[in-house]
């Protein structure tokens, strides 16, 4: 809240659409907490005139390490957040944390949980913010990666994003991260399911949390027996010989007590390895120019759509085409060809 | 008032105070999920500096503080007054929710709360006092 004149400017009444992007940007680079709130909700609003603001700001992006926290409901992922978050401010890092809540109920509303608590009151150096799936799942790993940009442009030093691990879409959204560690808690049935959605693929570091409870140590054994198999199973179907080898990552297991905080300094240490190891072999560089792709496919998806969508407007309209069709004076194939037809002449002409 | 897209209103319910009866703010928590709303449950004993950090921070239309028995003397007039220094007073909706005797209820007004529910209200009131007084917003 370094930059008062910005907040109050824009509670008078200056609406999103008039905001000049540098003027955003600026705020947010300052540290300005409303302007980064705001970005976040037009992100997940998908507000006209956001995407110069996010222009801007991915150049500003690239600094963070971004951790994603994922694991069944109820594993104790929020409370582990809480611990790391405290143990980050202990080491004087920044923490921005994005809690994902995939579920969408048929309301289209969400009681999106309690929120990881702040223990110190006042502290600029953690930002908490909670995203629900509005109804299309598709869309929020953009919106989720979008965020994790904008909180990386905005200076924190990590990044943790919070979201249950169940299925193709949570693994998507945590794909946002460059570390991923997977909650797992003592044999409860859990841990079975989790590991069956395919979560498993994507552990850089395994966490066995409540090591209290009774049968955490055979979860460990359990999970360094698939640890095995996994290793041996890659290392046969692939031709490659040694060195790619010595460069593959084992992810470790670490065991945590989240609402003690026992374990929390060991899985810092375990993420602190997984990004060196990043770095040390190019594999952050890969999945970040995997990113870069992935974002210029979304974008120019979006982009084409609505191009399409003006093209077909133009000609009159889906409406219009299926009455056409209807009245048997052209077919699907023929309407088709003929709404593309501009758009490929203008592609010829180039 | 509520003019925009499909955007759904998001709002942030808040304990502050000592008791642990959150009782009431689940009541209202699922009321406006189902309305269709976002909804933010700020947990347990939140002082009202956490309180506004988190109103901020989820950039909320809505603020609704559940307390349960003299809590609004000090903590509610703290957290406005915090809203007021960031600049967010004029954008968030602030409801209180809970027993509060009716010439404080005057004086919460003055400061700024747009409504106080008392225990019993039907949840519909309470949803469709926030669709017609919700702050508009781009
Ligand atoms: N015994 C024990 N309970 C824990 C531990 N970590 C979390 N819990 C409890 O497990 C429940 C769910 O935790 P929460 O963090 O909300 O899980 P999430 O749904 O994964 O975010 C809460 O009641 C926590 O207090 C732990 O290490 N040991
Ligand atoms: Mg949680």
């Amino acid at each position: 809240m370094s930059d008062r004149g910005m907040a109050d400017e824009e509670a008078e009444g200056m609406t999103d659409e008039e905001a000049d992007p540098s003027a955003v940007v600026d705020a947010l680079l300052a540290g300005d907490e409303r302007t980064l709130a705001r970005v976040i909700s037009r992100i997940e609003n998908r507000a006209e005139g956001v995407r110069p603001v996010l222009a801007r700001l991915s150049r500003h992006a690239g600094e963070a390490a971004v951790i994603g926290i994922t694991g069944a409901p109820g594993a104790g992922k929020s409370t582990l957040v809480d611990g790391l978050v405290d143990a980050y401010r202990d080491r004087d890092l920044t923490v921005g944390v994005l809690a994902i809540d995939p579920s969408s109920p048929y309301s289209g509303g969400a009681v999106l949980g309690d929120r990881i608590r702040m223990h110190r009151d006042g502290d600029a150096g953690v930002f908490v913010r909670s995203m629900s799936a509005r109804g299309r799942l598709g869309g929020l790993s953009r919106a989720a990666a979008e965020a994790v940009t904008v909180l990386d442009a905005a200076g924190f030093d990590v990044v943790l994003i919070e979201t249950v691990g169940a299925g193709q879409n949570e693994v998507d959204v945590v794909r946002a991260a460059d570390t991923v560690a997977v909650l797992v808690q003592p044999e409860s049935g859990d841990d079975v399911q989790l590991l069956k959605a395919g979560v498993l693929e994507i552990a850089d570091v395994f966490v066995v949390n409540k090591a209290d409870l009774e049968g955490a140590g055979r979860t460990v054994a359990r999970l360094e027996e698939m640890r095995r198999v996994r290793k041996r199973a890659g290392s046969s179907s692939g031709i490659d010989s040694g060195d790619r080898h010595d460069d593959a990552w084992t992810p470790p297991i670490v065991e945590t007590v989240a609402t003690t905080g026992t374990g929390v300094a060991d899985l810092i240490d375990a993420l602190d390895s997984h990004r060196e190891h990043l770095l040390a072999t190019d594999d952050l560089a890969t999945t970040t120019r995997s990113r870069h792709a992935a974002t210029i496919r979304a974008l120019l998806r979006a982009d084409l759509e609505a191009l399409l969508e003006t093209t077909l407007e133009r000609q009159g309209g889906i409406d219009d085409l299926v009455r056409r069709v209807e009245a048997g004076e052209t077919d699907p194939y023929a309407a088709v060809e003929s709404v593309v037809a501009p758009i490929e002449d203008c592609l010829d002409d180039r | 008032m509520h003019t925009t897209t499909d955007r759904p209103i998001r709002c942030l319910i808040a304990k502050v105070g000592l008791d642990g009866h959150d009782r009431g703010a689940h009541v209202i928590a699922r009321a406006f999920r189902d309305a269709g709303f976002e909804v933010v449950y700020s947990g347990l004993h939140r002082s009202p500096e956490e309180i506004v950090r988190a109103a901020i921070q989820e950039d909320v239309d809505v603020l609704g503080i559940s307390i349960l028995s003299g809590a609004h003397d000090t903590l509610v007039p703290d957290v406005i007054e915090g809203l007021r220094e960031a600049g967010a007073f004029a954008d968030t909706l602030v409801l209180v929710g809970g027993i509060v005797p009716p010439e404080d209820e005057r004086r919460l007004k003055d400061l700024g709360v747009a409504e106080v529910f008392g225990p019993g209200t039907p949840t519909d009131e309470t949803v469709a006092f926030v669709r017609e007084h919700v702050r508009e917003r781009v």
